[in-house]
């Protein structure tokens, strides 16, 4: 069942094809506040996967009959830019883009102190400006960010990963080829690092077991993920205090 | 305070229909429901009811899968099913229910869509499954699922003219080969949903008003997972995220034994 083009391995001697250990990430880049039109903002990178968020809000809500008495109407819009992948995607959304909008939604609406801002509306605009896999989890961890960048009440950051199985190995930040050819894709997204899970998705086949051993693995990678975004969040505002 | 009502049940192990936390309603499947369609069926849980149609049609292969047949799957929220309901484009939860019925059933591989050839690299059989709500109490993704693997099983191959590259029909009717369509494997979707710190299976509407969280969990007949997801607004923990998919395994077996 190869797909065209599959490359005849996806790990040799142990090692990925982009040289990665099977638990290593690829590089990655947290920056927040870059965005001056937006409330809050922030950036995140899995090596050539980036992704940009941007907070609007909380603002009034229109048209008003979709007011939420009692707390804020939390919304989400995952947008892949056209340019973002190599055969040029159709613009605005798709059915893949509205599922993995209202998955972040609900993952992020653990943490936020919603009835903090009732009536109101809180937007959050992600856009994947480059792809190469792991999207969702890139975004998720921009826009947590971005959230508290902008000030918004929260109990603590989500923080995401994915997780593969490629010749039959379990690996840590799936990319390139592993994406398009390994056998699993797990995208998860845990609370403060810890074992909250708010966000799980999984496609391909695996057995409990593995199953088991996927779920240890991306919890630690949350735990790492959720390091970089608050070192990122100190490194903006203790820049500001010392001036 | 009805959420708070099913919430209490739920915490004391009872439910308001009386069954225990991982008994399914009854289920009744009824393959062969539509004349027009190549494969379809009825499911039925409890109250909840839901019909999924299978039409085929001749169509290009993806780049991607040049000598492979197309899956796509629908999914409509037709509004007489819940008050809640209302017509216009696919909303947010009927996207999410197509998407994950879908890939219940191409993660792992359940159709054989390498004999859906009809010319290679031009022409290959694509399978359009519609899934079409009844009535909602509940549960739809489990039933959507099951509805869509009966629909599969159930489902013939139409005749097709090459010469004039299009489906026999005689009238209005498609003309089917009799033969039925490949599969290898028979996935069944079960959801898992949360109360407090318990979990059950197959939520009634009202239950589902006053969950903290819920995971879809796809299996296969050898006890494997095909495709999670995870849903609602509350958190999962990995000891239960395990104990949901032990669960699902278990369930499982149970709806497949259904489908006969």
């Amino acid at each position: 069942m190869a797909k065209a083009g599959a490359p005849e391995k996806l790990i040799i001697h142990g090692k990925r094809l982009d040289g990665r250990k099977l638990d290593e990430f690829r590089p990655m880049k947290a920056e927040v506040g870059v965005i001056p039109r937006s409330e809050g903002s922030a950036t995140f990178s899995f090596g050539e996967t980036k992704a940009l968020a941007g907070v609007q809000g909380p603002r009034p809500m229109h048209p008003k009959g979709l007011q939420e008495p009692t707390r804020t109407k939390l919304r989400c819009y995952y947008f892949m830019a056209p340019f973002a992948t190599s055969e040029r995607g159709r613009p605005g959304r798709s059915r893949r883009s509205t599922e993995i909008s209202m998955v972040v939604a609900e993952a992020l609406s653990n943490v936020i102190f919603l009835e903090d801002y009732p009536k109101t509306a809180l937007d959050i605009f992600m856009e994947i400006l480059q792809a190469n896999a792991s999207t969702r989890c890139a975004a998720l961890n921009a826009a947590s960010m971005a959230l508290a960048d902008a000030g918004i009440p929260m109990r603590d950051i989500v923080s995401s990963v994915s997780v593969g199985k490629a010749d039959g190995e379990i690996v840590l930040d799936v990319a390139g080829a592993e994406d398009n050819f390994g056998d699993v894709d797990l995208a998860v997204a845990t609370v403060g690092g810890g074992d909250a899970f708010v966000l799980l998705q999984m496609d391909g086949i695996i057995t409990m077991e593995e199953f088991k051993k996927m779920l240890e693995i991306a919890k630690h990678g949350c735990a790492t993920v959720y390091a970089q975004q608050k070192a990122a969040l100190m490194k903006r505002y203790t820049a500001e205090v010392s001036e | 305070m009805k959420n708070e009502y099913m919430r209490k049940l739920i915490l004391a192990d009872t439910r308001a229909d009386g069954r225990a936390l991982d008994e399914f309603r009854e289920v009744k499947v009824q393959k062969g429901a539509i004349k027009t369609a190549e494969g379809s069926a009825i499911v039925t849980l409890g109250n909840t009811k839901v019909v999924a149609g299978i039409k085929m049609d001749a169509a290009t292969p993806y780049p991607d899968t040049p000598n492979e047949g197309n899956l796509v799957v629908d999914a409509e929220f037709v509004p007489f099913a819940n008050p809640e309901f209302e017509p216009g484009p696919p909303t947010e939860e009927s996207v999410e229910l197509a998407r994950v019925v879908d890939r219940g059933i191409r993660e792992c591989h359940a159709i054989d869509t390498e004999k859906l050839v009809i010319v290679p690299k031009e022409l290959v059989w694509s399978v359009h499954i519609d899934i079409h709500t009844i009535n909602d109490d509940g549960n739809l993704q489990d039933a959507a699922a099951l509805a869509a693997m009966a629909a599969l099983q159930d489902c013939k191959i139409p005749k097709y003219d090459v010469e004039k590259k299009q489906v026999v029909k005689v009238e209005t009717f498609v003309v089917s080969t009799g033969k039925p369509l490949p599969l290898k494997e028979t996935p069944v979707e079960v959801t898992v949903f949360k109360i407090g710190g318990k979990l059950f299976v197959d939520a009634a509407d009202e239950e589902e008003d006053a969950l903290d969280a819920r995971i879809t969990i796809a299996t296969t007949e050898d006890g494997n997972l095909c495709a999670m997801q995870k849903g609602g607004n509350g958190i999962l923990t990995s000891e239960e995220l395990l104990r949901a998919a032990e669960l699902a395994v278990v369930k499982g077996k149970e709806l497949r034994a259904a489908l006969g």
